[in-house]
């Protein structure tokens, strides 16, 4: 037992001096993660903010000028809006994708809104960008509710009062960079993973490996080790600068999210080795890392809710390691869950930890006969 | 110039080998675009289906009862019922209930007097985008069961502005519609530079590039083998992707098949072009797919404006999108899909694209020839 410790021991130093051996290698691995981290963190938004929106306006009246300046009294929404003079030149502009959409006001407007009927307003949305069009919508009904119930001169029937929890202003910085953490420790892990032993078969030192005391168990545990320490380490340093220079509030416990997350690179580094184990070169073991990427984060949450999986492809989500690291580590962040809640969440972990953890051992041992 | 095509041509034929006899190219040419359109077309999606909200009807009047079917009906939600606040207040967030909606005792009363009734929404912010939309969705229900009641003549809704909208290109607003053919762009990075960026770096490391240098063949002649065979594979690979866009998941295609193939294969020279700038720079494989990663796959697929809006990112950001190929290609492709052939976006688009592809491929030869002579 202490023999084998001693070799496991020994690997773990010689998989470090490949990967963290020199100053490059560490760059490597560190800088893509922060770069990914700083970037993605503002880009992952869903939010409308420096839109253009077009406005055609036929209508004279004071009414039509004050329901178009309600537009121009968002700058951060709709940060340009420009006028058209007709038809054609709108659907030019919508072309050419000059204006997400516009805003067409009639020339009965004001006549309409004064003597009390119900006035109607145009808007023509660029499909080609359909979740942009559908946010525009929501807002734009939005301001044309507003502004038809102080017109009415009373409220409308029934309000909403929203109130956001956890999140009182809906910061999307918030809600991406405790996903992000899940994602980037995720790519880390399964890149050194699924390389390491394909880098061993194609440099040709997979044979002096197996040559060596090391038994195929043990070559596994010591390929592993070193890619937990080096992803769990980037993890934590995530949220250090989640919490320093993000700002994001951390209510719920460090302990629980910092075992969470070694749960899930257990889970993961399973779906590393099993790539690792049948591919015959980088470039494969790559690929195949892609290939478990892709829909990892694609069904994660990260981008689009779970909830608009359908449920025949949602079978697929819960067997995905990811999806349950982006929930537990976003409610740490944000809603200080109980214990008992985070063990709820991690627990799907272990049965899909200890199933990719087998199948890459099976194959492992497969391909060594 | 023979004795070149002939050198040229023995060393495409070498790389062909090289990826024919390689079953994971079965895989980034067949398998993963078409995993990623299905992934596209069914599993992202920003439409609605089954929201988890809680309703507390505190009021249980025949007002309230038949807003809460009218959330039952909309078909956006799954509805959990209660009659106290205390019931569902700690379900919202942990992944149950994504929102509750309070409908306060006072309700009726408040609708009858016209001094307008109110209902509370609380709303999980843990993920904001999905709590923006549940949101809106709310807010839409409500909306709609005014618009109803006011038909019904219950009362008249003083609504008096009415929003009609009509959306160009994309009549149903499937995103599906907007994403598909946004993908062609991803699965052309992918094959195009992830790929690729590996090929000179591994000729490094596995020390066959001593045994390249020294046959008579120039680097540019060495760089047009690694080019030539990769381009046939992303061209097929499109050609596929379109294929199955088109005929079997209904995307309309309006604009023309001679222009997609010039602004693919413009593209496709580009991502090629970084791809080999990638490899020369990089004599680790490892190096090269971290690099290749973050240049190459990332910002086709977040930055590019498939997923998210790039006018709402800030202005750093943005600023980097424009010096990136992605975005242009992506416009010109849900143009062209979608829209048909509107010059005045394709024909910009396809100059940039071109020009990154000439930016890209000079400096590869340019660093390559460096790294031979020292």
């Amino acid at each position: 037992m202490k023999a084998a410790i001693n070799r496991i021991f020994r690997l773990v130093v010689k998989e470090f001096r490949t990967v963290w051996g020199d100053k490059r290698s560490r760059i490597i691995i560190i800088a893509p993660t922060m770069i990914q981290l700083f970037i993605l963190s503002f880009a992952a938004t869903h939010e409308m903010k420096n839109a253009s929106l077009g406005v055609f306006l036929e209508d004279e009246g004071l009414q039509g000028r004050e329901f178009i300046s309600r537009f121009e009294a968002i700058p951060t929404t709709f940060s340009r809006v420009k006028r058209y003079g007709s038809l054609g030149d709108v659907g030019k502009a919508i072309e050419k994708q000059e204006v997400i959409g516009v805003v067409h006001v009639g020339p009965k407007f004001s006549a309409e809104m004064e003597t009390g009927k119900t006035a109607s307003v145009q808007l023509l949305l660029d499909g080609r960008k359909a979740n942009a069009a559908m946010i525009t919508q929501g807002y734009i009904s939005r301001i044309a509710d507003q502004f038809s119930s102080e017109k009415s001169g009373r409220t409308s029937l029934v309000t909403v009062v929203p109130r956001m929890w956890f999140n009182q202003n809906l910061d999307p910085l918030w809600s991406s960079v405790p996903a992000l953490l899940g994602i980037l420790a995720n790519l880390v892990a399964v890149i050194i993973t699924s390389l390491s032993i394909a880098r061993e078969r194609e440099l040709g030192t997979f044979e002096q490996l197996l040559v060596s005391p090391l038994r195929p168990l043990e070559i596994l545990v010591g390929k592993t080790i070193p890619a937990i320490i080096i992803s769990f380490a980037e993890g934590c340093g995530m949220i250090l600068l989640a919490v320093t220079v993000f700002r994001i509030p951390f209510n719920g416990s460090l302990i629980l999210l910092l075992g969470a997350l070694l749960l899930f690179l257990f889970a993961i580094v399973g779906v590393g080795l099993f790539i690792s184990s049948l591919a015959k070169t980088q470039q494969q073991g790559f690929l195949g890392a892609f290939t478990y990427f892709v829909p990892a984060i694609l069904l994660s949450g990260f981008a689009t809710p779970v909830e608009n999986i359908p449920d025949w492809l949602r079978f697929i989500a819960y067997g995905n390691p990811l999806k349950y690291m982006v929930s537990i580590s976003r409610a740490v962040f944000l809603e200080a869950p109980t214990t008992v809640e985070v063990i709820k969440m991690a627990i799907p972990l272990i049965p899909i930890g200890i199933f990719t953890l087998a199948a890459a051992t099976l194959l492992f041992r497969k391909r060594m006969e | 110039m023979k004795k070149k095509m002939r050198r040229i041509f023995a060393l495409v034929l070498k790389e062909s080998y090289q990826i024919i006899r390689d079953p994971s190219s079965i895989l980034i040419a067949f398998i993963l675009p078409l995993m990623l359109l299905f992934l596209f077309a069914y599993g992202i999606s920003m439409d609605i289906k089954s929201l988890n909200i809680g309703v507390i009807n505190e009021s249980r009047s025949p007002e309230a009862n038949d807003l809460v079917t009218a959330f039952k009906n909309s078909g956006y939600f799954h509805v959990t019922l209660a009659a106290d606040r205390r019931d569902l207040k700690e379900q919202v967030g942990g992944g149950n209930l994504l929102a509750v909606v309070v409908i306060p005792y006072d309700f009726p009363a408040r609708i009858k007097r016209g001094d307008g009734g109110y209902v509370q929404s609380l709303v999980c912010g843990t993920d904001s985008n999905t709590a923006e939309l549940a949101l809106g969705y709310i807010e839409g229900a409500i909306r709609n069961w005014l618009w109803q009641r006011g038909d019904r003549g219950e009362r008249k809704s003083p609504v008096l502005l009415n929003i009609e909208t009509r959306i160009w290109f994309n009549e149903e607003i499937e995103s599906r519609s907007a994403l598909l053919p946004g993908s062609i762009a991803v699965i052309m990075t992918l094959i195009g530079t992830m790929l690729t960026s590996l090929v000179i770096a591994r000729e490094w490391e596995r020390g066959t590039m001593e045994a390249l240098l020294s046959t008579p063949a120039t680097s540019i002649e060495i760089l047009m083998g690694k080019f030539i065979p990769y381009f046939v594979l992303g061209m097929i690979a499109m050609g596929l992707v379109t294929a199955v866009t088109t005929l079997l998941l209904g995307v309309p295609f309006r604009g023309s098949l001679l222009v997609l193939t010039i602004v693919s294969a413009a593209y496709l020279c580009a991502a090629l072009g970084l791809g080999l700038l990638i490899s020369t720079l990089n004599n680790s494989q490892f190096a090269a797919t971290q690099v290749a990663l973050i240049v190459g796959y990332l910002p086709s697929f977040l930055l590019s404006g498939i997923v998210f809006e790039i006018c709402s990112m800030p202005l750093p950001i943005r600023i980097i999108t424009y010096c990136m190929p992605p975005r242009y290609f992506v416009s010109s492709l849900q143009t062209l899909f979608l829209a048909g052939n509107v010059w005045e976006v394709i024909v910009p688009d396809t100059v940039r694209i071109f020009l990154f592809a000439v930016l890209f491929l000079a400096a590869t030869a340019a660093k390559t020839k460096k790294t031979l002579e020292s």
